[in-house]
């Protein structure tokens, strides 16, 4: 069942689901993008949430009255709609892992270090939200055996480009900012540049996979120790 | 280019516009000015449209030397406003010549001024806005959202007005007075127990020093918060109560999704008084509905040509 709320005087939140699952992301993605095609005028922001999306809209042009009439038809053909055939762009990203938290993670997780760059690179992952920072992209799921909580005392800094996990997610921080997951590698390539269009490669739905290379090839491809 | 140059920047002026529109689903905050109802004024008085690029000076202390002939207008916060030593009257347009220096004092009241130029400063925007965001390193003059520094130079053009002219002073407000603030309650609201809401109303908040442009923090007797949620799309003005009880208003700068559970959502035009307080300052809030607040909202936007 889907709910339309006010989330004030210039938003409108769907609430899609009560619980994320797997297919979810790809379909919001898909959803946002009609939205978009259909009511962009009226529209000055649309952000997926883990079960949501919020809609900002142009309050000189329309109100959440008539958004959600509009929308009716839109959410009724989207309910009904197949899932399989979706399938979000696949990324394969580098990462050096020799993350500072390497060892430690290692440790808290009974496994060698080694384990656990196996372990985290045989994932295939999928964007599910964007957010906290410009092109920070939430990656799920991560192996159970890596879940870990987040570091007591978050880092005030942590280098761009830095691959990190917590819980059963796992990221790259696009710039340097503080954070506190546990830091196993670096990607070479910037995810978020405003010289590009997009500026962020990744988007909602996308899925991703990491190889593995060394510090040499982490210079070669553009990547600063 | 010619412009205005910066001899002092003050411990926090930030160029802004209409805000970053439209990347809020990579993350990107909208930003803008804190105070857009002083940030309209401001543009308004030079008859430069909605949303054009100006000046934020948090606290004041600023000195700047035009290199060329324009006209400005400051609204906002009571900085003494000289030019070339002599005063000049708040919340109005005044010309400005090549040579001449404009200074603003410490605020005596309020907390930011906007200092408006005739047809905007001419920044390069970057993805579409030129809104300073220090967190995410985006906008203002060089494009990585750093603060106004001495030496800068700020880019504009000339105008010229016949009169000077000011701000009506039934327009103007008190930054004095303890503020009643509007709030739609919404969100997360109906899963607060009963009392919490009504303690949230009740009580007299104090504005944390801990505040930015990211949110205001309240200080008070700790609410008791429903359990977290899946992150979601956050928007300005949203109230935020996280697990310490004390609600966090998101203003301009804010991040884009948030997890923690809503309260509602302070009255836009109230988020304009809000950002004037000082620290400690104390506040009261009132519920209010929201057909009632676009009404309003709308009036202001299409009076200020939004």
């Amino acid at each position: 069942m889907i709910r339309l709320e006010p989330a004030g005087a210039e938003a409108l939140l769907l609430v899609l689901a009560e619980q994320p699952d797997a297919l979810l992301p790809q379909r919001i993605a898909l959803l946002t993008e009609r939205i978009r095609g259909e009511l962009g005028p009226f529209l000055t922001d649309l952000v997926p949430g883990w079960t949501s999306l919020l809609l900002h809209y142009d309050l000189c042009r329309t109100d959440h009255l008539q958004l959600a009439e509009r929308l009716k038809p839109l959410l009724e053909r989207w309910i009904d709609e197949p899932s399989s055939k979706l399938a979000g762009r696949l990324h394969e990203i580098p990462i050096c892992y020799s993350g500072e938290d390497l060892p430690e993670v290692a440790r808290l997780c009974r496994l060698s270090v080694t384990q656990v760059i196996e372990l985290h690179a045989a994932g295939d992952y999928q964007v599910g939200a964007i957010g906290f920072a410009p092109g920070f992209a939430y990656l799920g799921e991560l192996h159970p055996r890596l879940a870990l909580p987040r570091r007591a005392t978050p880092r005030l800094a942590v280098p761009a480009g830095s691959l990190a996990i917590a819980e059963r997610q796992t990221a790259i921080y696009p710039h340097s900012s503080p954070g506190g997951w546990h830091l196993l590698g670096r990607c070479p390539w910037p995810l978020f540049d405003v010289a590009r269009v997009p500026p962020c490669p990744l988007a909602l739905g996308d899925r991703v996979r990491f190889r593995v290379i060394d510090e040499r090839s982490f210079v070669a491809e553009g990547g600063q120790l | 280019m010619k412009g205005l140059r910066v001899l002092k920047p003050g411990p926090l002026s930030l160029l802004q516009d209409g805000g970053r529109r439209g990347w809020q689903h990579l993350g990107v905050s909208p930003s803008g000015p804190l105070d857009m109802h002083a940030a309209a004024w401001a543009n308004r008085l030079l008859h430069n449209p909605w949303g054009t690029p100006l000046l934020e000076v948090a606290l004041g202390d600023v000195e700047l030397q035009a290199e060329l002939d324009t006209w400005v207008a400051v609204c906002g916060a009571a900085m003494p406003l000289t030019v070339d030593d002599e005063p000049q009257p708040p919340w109005s347009r005044l010309p400005l010549r090549a040579g001449q220096r404009l200074k603003l004092g410490f605020a005596r009241s309020g907390q930011r001024a906007y200092l408006a130029v005739a047809g905007g400063f001419l920044v390069a925007p970057v993805l579409g806005s030129i809104s300073t965001q220090q967190r995410e390193g985006l906008g203002g003059l060089r494009g990585e959202g750093a603060p106004l520094q001495a030496g800068d130079l700020l880019p504009c053009g000339s105008g010229s007005f016949v009169f000077k002219a000011s701000v009506p002073w039934p327009y103007l407000p008190d930054y004095g007075c303890k503020p009643l603030l509007r709030v739609i309650t919404g969100g997360d609201a109906a899963h607060f127990e009963e009392d919490q809401l009504q303690g949230f109303f009740a009580q007299h908040w104090r504005l944390s020093p801990q505040s930015d442009r990211m949110g205001a923090r309240l200080l008070g007797e700790a609410l008791q918060a429903p359990a977290r949620q899946w992150s979601l799309g956050v928007g300005r003005g949203a109230i935020q109560v996280p697990p310490d009880g004390q609600p966090i208003i998101l203003q301009a700068d804010h991040q884009t999704m948030g997890g923690y559970p809503l309260l509602g959502w302070l009255h836009p035009l109230d988020q304009s008084r809000l950002a004037q307080c000082p620290a400690y300052h104390e506040l009261r809030f009132t519920p209010v509905s929201v057909s009632d607040t676009q009404a309003e909202l709308r009036e202001f936007y299409q009076f200020f040509g939004r």
